[in-house]
């Protein structure tokens, strides 16, 4: 039984835009009164995979799933897709574009971040045809 | 502290003064946005030369106390307008993000 959901559209290449969505995330976990601890980790793991879709991706749709017991986002992007999951997964790999490294992005940490904070985190990914990204955190009671 | 008195004692210039009021717990360096997003803290006074708007993104995800742009490290408008909306303080020093650490160590 899902609680409450939540649907947001990301466009791609918009650096100034990025984020957005998960602050709004955040704020709306907040006013349901989730304790720090799990929005935290909501919130790095869908900002990590926000970004990705923008840089990587060309942007995409993200929903959200509030339930009694998790959070759950799915990430759908039409993208070039990951050839090598093990590999993107790796710290410190990452394919990011000059111009986007000058903005502080592509330390290659994004992936690992979001498998540290979430307690599922699945990669479903085909070449030419694009990514999902499905991650549930549990709330500890 | 407040991010107002840390901004005395550093000699730090405000660049957005948002919620001056808001307690320094502790400080972060770095300017890799995805390190900053998983280690900085609450309440973290943050040391980096990166002024651009996903900055302030990760600032306010990150619940930031403030934001200081080390060794006069340039704040782009679109920052500085996103950081007024959202209420991020940013703060600019011509000195380096060791020195200043250094500083806010002593102070802590
Ligand atoms: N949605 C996606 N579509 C296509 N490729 C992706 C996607 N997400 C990640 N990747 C690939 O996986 C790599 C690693 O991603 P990760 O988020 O760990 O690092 P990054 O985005 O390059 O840098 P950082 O997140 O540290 O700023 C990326 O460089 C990219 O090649
Ligand atoms: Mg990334």
């Amino acid at each position: 039984m899902s609680l409450y959901t939540l649907h947001y559209d990301v466009p791609g290449d918009d650096f100034t835009r990025a984020g957005e969505a998960s602050g709004d995330v955040k704020a709306q976990l907040k006013k349901l009164g989730f304790d720090p601890g799990t929005v935290r980790n909501v919130v790095i793991a869908l900002y990590e995979a926000e970004i990705n879709m923008v840089i990587h991706a060309g942007g995409g749709v993200i929903d959200v799933e509030v339930e009694p017991d998790s959070i759950t986002m799915v990430l759908t992007d039409h993208g070039p897709g990951i050839p090598d999951i093990e590999l993107a997964m790796t710290e410190g790999y990452s394919t990011a574009p000059d111009n986007v490294r000058s903005l502080g992005f592509g330390a290659g940490m994004g992936l690992p971040n979001i498998k540290k904070y979430t307690d599922e985190m699945v990669i479903d990914s085909t070449v030419g045809v694009g990514t999902v990204m499905k991650l549930r955190v549990n709330i500890k009671e | 502290m407040t991010v107002k008195e840390l901004a005395q004692k550093l000699e730090l210039n405000f660049l957005v003064e948002a919620d001056a009021d808001r307690q320094v717990l502790s400080g972060y360096c770095g300017d890799l946005l995805s390190w900053v997003m998983s280690r900085a803290k609450e309440g973290d006074c943050w040391f980096t030369v990166m002024g651009n708007i996903n900055c302030v993104a990760v600032a306010v995800l990150g619940d930031c106390a403030c934001i200081v742009l080390c060794e006069n490290a340039v704040l782009d408008d679109d920052a500085r307008l996103r950081a007024e909306q959202q209420g991020v303080n940013i703060l600019q020093s011509e000195e380096n993000s060791f020195n200043l650490s250094v500083k806010l160590g002593k102070l802590l």
